[in-house]
């Protein structure tokens, strides 16, 4: 009771001053749905916290320094040896601090965690269609968040100094001086003259510890504050739909879960930092630019760039007395350019196709949008070439095959696995929802053969439970095509020319999908139940060639204010 | 702003606008109560108090689904409280009593350390779901969400305050002070980029030359000494070398590292390119400038940079092991894969009065990976 009292007194001193009453309990009554997808951006904010305070303890100790120094520490397989200050002071952290080697691990495993669950929550959030209006904005700073974490990560690694980060950083000096016109100043300003210099190390500290994590954390909070406000999608099931949230309050549900998920988090990087060894620099050695050791890789997130460097063939131009290294500068840029560029237009892109202007806050499940599915999984296969070609060295080794052959095999998987991967996406996800539609319309197989009087054998089928039909029922709407866009009208003035005729074949494109049975669209038709599975009529699943046009008759469930689509319309 | 009802999860029928409308009559009371025969049973005497007495209606449920598993999982949950803390404090005894400054020390430490602290969080972890998941009612609700456009009239008002306040200050109708403002601007903005020109003197030609000179004596890099043809013998070595006097230099060694291999006679290619479809650009000669078989290529990759230090013997093949550009020694270490696009370029070399290897002069060329004003 006292502590009642005791909180009673406090709330009212701070709202005495502030009025924050009912907001307050407002924020504390939010809904937070869930799905265990909804973790992985969790698993990121909690990996950048680790981050900080892991990193804020190293910087007590780390020494940015290119200073030449002799070593006569406690790692006595490198006494003698001359060094920088940042890599003998990475070994003071690893070998004379207690827990010192502990918190470089974690950081080191925090990292690595960091970028994977970035990657992974972009996925969900792509291949859900989470991006769609109105968060738009928050995916591009998902992007600027997913650069800005790379560059934290290679920069991070290369501070200690040591042998093969050096490497990494030698490589990052190749490719910026590889750039045309600017590339040589380029390199020449960050590393303060001719490579290697005494700058880089000092740079490379304060970008790491201050200025990209400011601006990271500035990010992550607009990143944050956007969620709130526009609060978090939900995934579909029954009596979800785009005008309500349905889950559990932040106030204790959301926020004892959230704890727990940062101690798992927290968890998992110290066990795996106290288990499983990661940059071991004192077997690596300090830096020297005439030294290098076989099969050096980089940390995972940055293999993909590794490999599409190793993936190119030597093209090189002179023109008017200057080079284009084609080899170097289009590796280093085109496969990052490629995906965040394409990542980037793509929410924007899939609207004006589509012409579907609505607020989306029920995620699609990826089958349901087999198109986006299957660009989403053409853009992973050829990040995954990449990756594995970043790892040629270590896969020829391993699997005995020769190197080269590996490239070779790598040069045309990078063109047609993505290919192949979005037609064979797309082929199963067309699938799955005939999978669904057959399930909706004949209901659940039971197993059971009953024989009718008049010899007739009919299969058994059980009801789809009410839930799964919400979820199986969920299907993306678009709106449809300005009226009188086929064969036999003349088209609306909007789809003529060329660029109508695009947008109308890609809108059949990105809309392609298996129609759900008749009649049985909303959650109210029962023919499954009624019709005990034996449908007079099989499912009409064409192909999938021809795509299936939701009426645009059909209304959104709910109103929506009218300016919004006024608004959409002059937006247009 | 929004508003919340509550449903029980359990029961997983009602829609929610049902629920909500049984929420709204909860709050409401009771709105017909039944005729009550014979003495009531204590749940509905309480129906029938006054409304004023009632309770507001919770939306969360204070007691759990099932007492009894709560219970239970009360205890475990205490038990993974206990072990997070006996966790907690043999984390800080192991800081205490591992000590590092030694190898094996610092593995015991940070295996002590690492596994007390992850089982410290791994049970608050634990613990901390099964109270929300067994202790606490299991609630689904369901907020409201409105459009997130404004209201027409709150915009038309935000923009007529907006209005307002740009003729307020003038800034439309006063094109002086706009402009003047808009071109004080603009060098301050410029400013912070002028700062940064101190960040690096200008390239210049530095990147086409390294410090080999005429005469300059090869070092074996590690021991530091010269080396003469004679020593270098046995055909199949591969040597790195560094010029005399800058072998701790890095920023003269990271474009002044040589490799020398010494070849069996005949075994060297001298004279134009004649392999076909070779990458290596037509007409181009491969030069002799080595010394009793002996040949010196710049260690720098030529296609980031990285040191092109592998050697197999049985091919002659010179590979680097970042991108696996491969050169051949026997032939001016042309490219014959991987993605560089020009051979290592050759240090002339020659003997001096001693016999030790000298060089003949600087690079022909600029080492290392392709720039922009390379020609």
């Amino acid at each position: 009771m006292s502590v009642e009292h005791g909180l009673e007194g406090v709330g009212r001193t701070l709202d005495d001053r502030l009025r924050a009453a009912k907001s307050v309990r407002h924020l504390l009554r939010k809904i937070f749905p869930d799905h265990w997808t909804f973790l992985l951006g969790e698993i990121a904010l909690y990996s950048f916290i680790i981050l900080l305070l892991t990193g804020t303890f190293l910087t007590l100790f780390f020494q940015p320094s290119m200073t030449e120094v002799v070593y006569h520490g406690s790692y006595i397989h490198l006494d003698g040896v001359k060094m920088s200050e940042a890599y003998a002071s990475t070994l003071n952290i690893s070998f004379d601090v207690r827990g010192g080697l502990l918190m470089r691990q974690i950081h080191h495993w925090a990292a690595d965690l960091f970028v994977a669950a970035i990657l992974a929550h972009m996925l969900r959030i792509f291949f859900t269609g989470a991006y769609r209006k109105p968060r738009e904005a928050n995916w591009l700073i998902g992007l600027g968040l997913f650069t800005l974490a790379l560059l934290e990560g290679l920069f991070g690694y290369s501070l200690p100094d040591d042998l093969l980060s050096g490497a990494g950083l030698r490589i990052t000096e190749g490719v910026l001086q590889s750039l045309p016109i600017v590339g040589t100043y380029l390199a020449f300003f960050l590393f303060g003259g001719p490579y290697p210099g005494n700058d880089i190390i000092p740079r490379m500290y304060i970008l790491h510890v201050l200025v990209i994590p400011a601006l990271l954390l500035a990010l992550i909070t607009g990143h944050l504050f956007l969620m709130f406000h526009q609060k978090h999608t939900q995934m579909p099931g029954k009596g979800r739909t785009d005008q309500n949230v349905v889950g559990a309050p932040l106030y204790p549900y959301f926020m004892a879960k959230t704890g727990a998920f940062f101690f798992f988090t927290f968890a998992a990087v110290s066990l795996a930092s106290a288990f499983a060894q990661i940059n071991p620099i004192w077997l690596y050695g300090p830096y020297n630019p005439v030294a290098i050791s076989a099969g050096s890789q980089p940390d995972f997130y940055m293999g993909f760039l590794e490999g599409s460097l190793r993936i190119m063939p030597a093209w090189q131009t002179t023109i008017w007395g200057h080079t284009i290294a084609w080899n170097v500068f289009v590796p280093g840029l085109l496969p990052l350019g490629l995906i965040m560029t394409g990542a980037a237009i793509w929410p924007f892109l899939e609207r004006w196709i589509t012409g579907d202007k609505r607020e989306h806050h029920v995620n699609d499940r990826p089958r349901n949008a087999a198109t986006r599915t299957a660009i989403g999984m053409a853009a992973v296969s050829f990040y995954g070439v990449l990756w594995l070609e970043g790892a040629n060295d270590v896969l020829a080794d391993h699997f005995d095959v020769p190197l080269y052959t590996i490239t070779w095999i790598a040069r045309f998987a990078v063109i047609l696995v993505p290919w192949a991967a979005y037609y064979v996406t797309k082929r199963i996800c067309l699938g799955l929802q005939r999978k669904d539609a057959h399930l909706l319309e004949h209901g659940i197989e039971t197993g059971i053969i009953r024989q009718l009087p008049n010899g007739e054998f009919i299969e058994e089928t059980r009801p789809v439970p009410e839930e799964a039909r919400a979820v199986l029922e969920y299907r993306p709407e678009y709106p449809a095509l300005p009226a009188g866009s086929d064969a036999e009208n003349v088209p609306a003035p909007r789809m003529r020319g060329a660029v109508g005729k695009l947008r109308e074949r890609m809108y059949h494109v990105v809309t392609e999908s298996v129609p759900l049975p008749e009649g049985n669209g909303h959650g109210n038709g029962h023919a499954a139940i009624e019709g005990n599975g034996h449908d007079e009529h099989p499912a009409t699943v064409g192909a999938g060639a021809s795509a299936a046009l939701p009426a645009g008759d059909e209304p959104p469930a709910g109103g929506r204010a009218e300016t919004d689509d006024q608004d959409d319309q002059a937006g247009l | 702003m929004s508003e919340t009802t509550g449903r029980d999860l359990p029961g997983e029928h009602g829609q929610p606008e049902q629920a909500a409308g049984d929420a709204a009559q909860q709050a409401d009371g009771p709105v017909a109560p039944h005729r009550v025969i014979g003495t009531p049973s204590p749940a509905e005497a309480r129906v029938m108090l006054p409304e004023r007495d009632q309770p507001p209606a919770r939306e969360l449920p204070a007691d759990p689904d099932d007492p009894v598993v709560a219970k239970k999982a009360e205890r475990v949950v205490a038990v993974c409280f206990v072990l997070s803390m006996l966790a907690g404090l043999g984390f800080i005894a192991a800081y205490v009593i591992f000590q590092v400054h030694t190898i094996s020390g610092t593995r015991n430490s940070n295996l002590a350390l690492g596994t007390t602290m992850g089982l410290a969080f791994l049970f608050l972890g634990i613990g901390a779901t099964i109270w929300v998941r067994r202790i606490m009612p299991q609630v689904e609700m369901t907020e409201e969400r409105k459009p997130l456009a404004s209201l027409t009239e709150d915009r038309a008002e935000f923009a007529e305050t907006f209005r307002e306040g740009a003729d307020a200050s003038q800034f439309a109708k006063r094109p002086l002070l706009r402009r003047t403002l808009i071109a004080a601007t603009v060098p301050v903005a410029v400013a912070p980029i002028i700062l940064l020109r101190d960040l690096s003197p200008l390239p210049g030609t530095s990147l086409d030359h390294t410090v080999w000179r005429k005469g300059m004596r090869l070092i074996v890099y590690g021991t530091n000494r010269p080396i003469t043809a004679a020593e270098f013998s046995s055909p199949g070595g591969m040597i790195t070398v560094a010029p005399e006097g800058f072998q701790d230099d890095f920023d003269a060694m990271a474009k002044a590292a040589v490799i020398i291999i010494k070849f069996r006679p005949g075994q060297l290619f001298f004279g134009p390119h004649v392999r076909p479809g070779g990458p290596t650009r037509e007409g181009t000669v491969v030069p002799n400038w080595t010394v009793d078989n002996i040949v010196a290529y710049s260690k720098i990759c030529t296609h980031v940079g990285c040191p092109a230090a592998l050697y197999e013997q049985t091919t002659h093949h010179i590979l680097c092991p970042c991108h696996q550009s491969t050169f051949d020694a026997t032939r001016g270490a042309e490219v014959i894969f991987g993605p560089a696009t020009r051979a290592l370029p050759q240090l002339p070399i020659t003997t001096d009065a001693q016999g030790n290897l000298v060089a003949q002069g600087d690079f022909n060329q600029p080492v290392g990976p392709s720039f922009w004003e390379r020609s």
